[in-house]
């Protein structure tokens, strides 16, 4: 931006207006630092996520018991992909570039979803994957389609409208374990017990807890508190899991009349800032592989690129 | 060698014979080719397109955000180029 350096005040005047009346801020725009900075840390650890989230249920590509299913997992795990890509098109809007980016999720200074950080050991895991990580997922997302950031709002469209298969696929796949064999009912139980706390834990810290919430809130990035979309979410899903025949591993778990919620029991905490210092199961596991890719595909670009500066040259065209 | 070494484009996507291309978001690519065949598989693997449209993002000549109001003011002082400007008698029809 040019010399606005005598008339900040102005410009934060015009920004505050427009977050006021629900407009959108667009790339261009005049934002505060403080504005672009959170902007920047949301988008790219939403980014991160998703491809990070490939990796968990990639690991069952190979494995999936029918074609119909292994056509569906590879559709799902792509969506992930351009998810993500998506995202790091937002977030390159606000002046980082795509290898910052990426270097900041090698090098451990940008995180991603600490969800990911839980191993898929059994098939059913990409069911409850679908319905609860996803589920979860979209109860976040909704809101974020009116995130003042235009073109974060953009990509969220584009995501959410995605996500709806992601979530039924998995619905699906457990509902058919669930009647399935007393075997397959077990196995999916079993997921559905390891990826239900977890889940919930996906919202984010309690609201008292939440370092950016009330900022976020109160630029309109985020429109809903933790709490809220947390508790939003478990009262989707009890009568969901009742259709599948399947139970949600919390002894807590009631309708509250009063409140007009479901009560539900205390999340560990503990557990959850463990796995985002670094000490969950698959912490290592899923950056190894994901400096390992990046490296492997060191020469595609290599490649891709030479190609292009010499088909550049022989037509005599102005480099890019 | 890096991604920064590949520029950004602009893609756009007719999604039915009969619309115009629209604008539906930016990649990396090296080339032009390579910017088509990675917009086809970012933005239109629900047959989203019929027809795409890739733009070197640095060939783009925006309008400044900053000279907004000045910029489209021209506009802003002639309702009467809207049809609403006009009083009409009541059961006049057909106009
Ligand atoms: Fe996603
Ligand atoms: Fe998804």
């Amino acid at each position: 931006m040019t010399t606005m350096a005598p008339d900040t005040g102005s410009y934060e005047a015009v920004f505050d207006a427009a977050v006021a009346a629900d407009e959108r801020i667009e790339p261009r725009d005049w934002m505060p630092d403080a504005y672009r900075a959170s902007l920047v840390r949301q988008i790219a650890q939403h980014a991160h996520s998703e491809i990070i989230g490939m990796q968990p249920e990639a690991n069952w590509i190979t494995r999936a018991p029918s074609l119909r299913r292994k056509a569906i997992l590879m559709a799902k795990v792509q969506d992930e992909a351009g998810h993500g890509l998506y995202l790091y098109s937002a977030a390159e809007t606000l002046g980082t570039s795509r290898d910052e980016l990426l270097d900041k999720l090698h090098s451990g200074r940008q995180k991603y979803s600490s969800i990911f950080n839980y191993p898929t050991l059994t098939w059913a895991d990409v069911g409850a994957i679908g319905w609860l990580v996803d589920g979860a997922a979209i109860t976040n997302q909704v809101p974020l389609c009116r995130c003042s950031y235009g073109p974060y709002a953009r990509a969220m469209v584009r995501v959410c409208k995605e996500e709806s298969f992601h979530q039924r696929q998995g619905y699906e796949l457990l509902l058919t374990l669930s009647r399935g064999t007393e075997a397959q009912h077990a196995m999916a139980q079993d997921a559905v017990d390891r990826w239900w706390w977890p889940s919930l834990m996906m919202f984010g810290p309690p609201d008292g807890e939440s370092a950016h919430s009330a900022q976020s809130m109160a630029w309109k990035i985020k429109r809903h508190s933790n709490d809220e979309l947390r508790q939003r979410f478990v009262d989707i899903c009890v009568p969901q899991a009742e259709s599948l025949g399947l139970t949600l591993p919390d002894p807590d778990l009631r309708w509250n009349e009063e409140r007009g919620h479901h009560d539900f029991g205390p999340i560990d905490w503990a557990e959850f800032h463990e796995v985002l210092r670094g000490n969950g199961p698959c912490n290592d596991q899923r950056i190894t592989r994901r400096r390992q890719a990046h490296e492997d595909g060191a020469w595609v670009r290599e490649a891709a690129a030479a190609y292009a500066g010499k088909h550049r040259d022989t037509q005599g065209e102005a480099g890019a | 060698m890096t991604s920064t070494d590949w520029p950004l484009w602009e893609v756009f996507v007719r999604s039915r014979r009969g619309l115009s291309h629209t604008h539906a978001g930016s990649l990396h690519a090296p080339d032009a080719e390579m910017a088509l065949r990675n917009a086809r598989d970012l933005y239109t693997r629900r047959s989203e397109g019929v027809s795409i449209w890739v733009v070197p993002s640095a060939s783009i000549t925006a309008s400044s955000p900053d000279e907004k109001d000045p910029f489209f003011e021209p506009a802003a002082d002639k309702p009467y180029r809207h049809p609403t400007f006009y009083d009409i008698p009541e059961g006049v029809r057909h106009l």
